[in-house]
């Protein structure tokens, strides 16, 4: 897989951007309980990638994110965040290399599309510091590349779906780190706002050469925006590669226990299914005008 | 801030300049309501009989009045309403809903129980009684979150338990109260009510030590707060301790609420209004620890106005409180019911 080159910071406001970074997982399992949520799951992400993890609910897909961004610990494995092991970083440290986006996020009420953003340079801060040019800037280039600048005066709670969730992508942004890891990015959104979450990814992607790994439910958009897909079932990592890899008849059969076909994405040239289902307006089209005769 | 008059920078500094704005408008009301409730009462007292009394040079019959009950009775209402206002808020930004105040989930409660149990069975006062309290107010802390702590933190389940908590240990204090002597039951008795009645300058001090400890405490705990309020798990993501934090507010909110209660009693709803009017007058994201404060300073210091001076009768400073409090719950749960309100 070629690896697109990372091109400098205009504004180089990043900590340590210019050094490729990484995340790692080794053989990560995550229990609740009795229950094993995650069982053995390795990765590695490096050099401004996007990747995708996919699965059934309930596969452990969205725990796995969760271990990865130390969100749960887990009961065994370890997660190599740049070299070093995050259960062993400083939390605020952890939260300068890599940010994460949860599952539909509520913010306070009232609070502006400014105010939110700007609570991403939280880790920058201690107590008594001031906010400071650098961090002025990083919410205004976070505003800038989400489109959400002429929002900025805005309470949250009076914008759209698609502006509210590129609100939260800004806050992640402002943080300014290399890795960003989202939980279903485009949950709850209309069809054309999680295109346009997904661009904006591809673009920060693109431009700034952040790693961006996110729990999709979408198997389409995953395969379109994906340079990487993990497919998991049942807590493991049933399949790992490029979206040709991954996106198999077989596999989904496995994953999805789904019957589908695979075509081309006549727009991005990507694998694509097509899901059988009994009920498929051709096939009944094809019975009832049976009958008819 | 050095910072050019960018458009963006706008937003922020507007929230700040409204938020100082109401901060100072709110002191500069607790300090009116501070002097007409030193200056009215029996006798009219004007601004220099004040400062003749703070410079011990006035009369014996003002120095009493003034310097040993009006004043430490003034002083202990506006350090009490500052402790519940910001611990309330504290609880109620914490734990995402506005009905989660200290004295709705049980913990007023428990402290205000340690502090008839310390006086009708150990016989107990002054700072070994603030003890005392502090320590039933953190137990039933503790007692309502692991009970509501079952795979998961849910909000919703903490108030009904907490509900439930509180009518156990107002029962049990009841109960202890019908037990004890004639003399406790009247000491006693202000437990159940809240009162400013017998405010002397031991509660000054211990009430306005607690209040500068609270603030210092609260100043750096209350960025977290703004932090949490995201969400464990935003907060979580961008550095922040949540179990560390959330403890190390529950504390220190604990401490400020039973300090206050074992000087003046559970003086009703004033844990609970706080949080909310600060919130509306501030109109921003952030949790309004300290205007909170105020706010609760204001609410008692008016209450203790009214319930002194607007009618012929007397009555203690709770039964004002509750008159204000109980209409404003109905109000806010009607609100919450109608749309998931977030606080």
């Amino acid at each position: 897989m070629k690896l697109p080159e990372i091109p400098t910071d205009p504004l180089n406001h990043g900590q340590q951007q210019s050094q490729s970074a990484s995340l790692s997982a080794q053989k990560i399992s995550v229990a609740y309980g009795t229950h094993l949520a995650v069982n053995g799951v390795d990765l590695d992400a490096h050099g401004g990638q996007i990747g995708a993890i996919i699965g059934a609910n309930g596969c452990g897909k969205s725990t796995f994110l969760r271990a990865l961004a130390r969100l749960v610990k887990p009961q065994g494995g370890t997660v190599i965040l740049n070299g070093h092991d995050i259960a062993k970083l400083p939390t605020k440290r952890v939260a300068t290399q890599l940010g994460i986006l949860p599952q539909s996020p509520i913010a306070p009420d009232g609070i502006t599309v400014f105010d939110l953003v700007s609570r991403g340079r939280y880790p920058y801060h201690r107590f008594g510091s001031h906010w400071s040019r650098q961090d002025q800037d990083a919410v205004e280039h976070a505003l800038e590349v989400t489109h959400m600048s002429d929002f900025a005066d805005r309470s949250v709670d009076q914008l759209s779906g698609g502006q509210r969730q590129r609100a939260w992508i800004a806050l992640t942004l402002a943080q300014d780190t290399d890795i960003v890891l989202l939980d279903e990015p485009t949950t709850y959104l209309d069809v054309a706002y999680q295109l346009e979450v997904l661009d904006l990814l591809a673009d920060l992607n693109a431009i700034d050469g952040i790693i961006i790994i996110m729990v999709i439910h979408d198997i389409n958009l995953a395969a379109r925006y994906a340079d990487w897909i993990l497919a998991m079932k049942d807590g493991t990592c049933d399949t790992f590669g490029t979206p040709s890899e991954v996106i198999t008849p077989d596999v989904i059969r496995r994953v999805f226990g789904m019957d589908v076909r695979i075509i081309q994405d006549p727009e991005s040239k990507t694998p694509m299914i097509i899901a059988d289902s009994r009920h498929a307006l051709g096939p009944k089209r094809e019975i009832l005008e049976k009958e008819k005769l | 801030m050095n910072q050019t008059n960018d458009e963006k920078s706008v937003a922020l500094r507007a929230s700040f300049k409204r938020a100082v704005m109401v901060i100072v408008s709110l002191f500069i009301l607790a300090l009116v309501l501070l002097y007409i409730d030193i200056i009215f009462g029996d006798s009219l007292y004007s601004f220099t009989d004040v400062m003749d009394v703070i410079a011990s040079r006035a009369p014996s019959g003002i120095t009493f009045v003034i310097g040993e009950l009006r004043l430490p009775r003034a002083l202990t209402a506006f350090a009490c309403g500052a402790l519940f206002g910001m611990a309330g808020a504290s609880f109620q930004r914490l734990l995402h809903n506005p009905l989660a105040s200290p004295d709705i989930i049980g913990i007023t409660e428990g402290a205000n129980t340690a502090a008839v149990f310390g006086i009708v069975v150990l016989g107990i006062s002054g700072l070994e009684l603030s003890a005392f309290a502090i320590v039933g107010g953190l137990t039933t802390a503790i007692v309502v979150a692991l009970l509501t702590f079952h795979h998961g933190f849910a909000p919703q389940r903490l108030v009904l338990v907490g509900i439930a908590i509180g009518a156990m240990l107002n029962a049990i204090g009841s109960w202890m109260l019908i037990r004890a002597d004639q003399w406790d039951i009247q000491s006693a008795s202000r437990w159940l009510t809240g009162s400013l009645a017998d405010s002397d300058w031991t509660y000054v001090i211990i009430t306005m030590i607690t209040l500068a400890i609270g603030l210092i405490a609260v100043m750096p705990l209350s960025r977290q707060l703004d932090m949490l309020r995201l969400g464990d798990d935003v907060a979580a993501g961008l550095g922040v301790k949540v179990g560390l934090s959330r403890a190390a507010i529950v504390i220190i909110a604990v401490l400020m609420l039973s300090i206050a209660t074992s000087a003046v009693g559970p003086i009703a709803f004033v844990s609970f209004l706080a949080g909310p009017i600060a919130v509306r007058l501030i109109h921003s994201g952030s949790s309004a620890i300290a205007t909170s404060g105020l706010v609760g300073s204001c609410l008692v210091l008016g209450s203790d106005v009214i319930a002194q001076h607007a009618t012929g009768t007397q009555f203690p400073v709770g039964v004002v409180t509750s008159v204000i409090g109980g209409p404003v719950l109905v109000v806010l749960m009607y609100f919450s019911m109608r749309k998931e309100s977030q606080l």
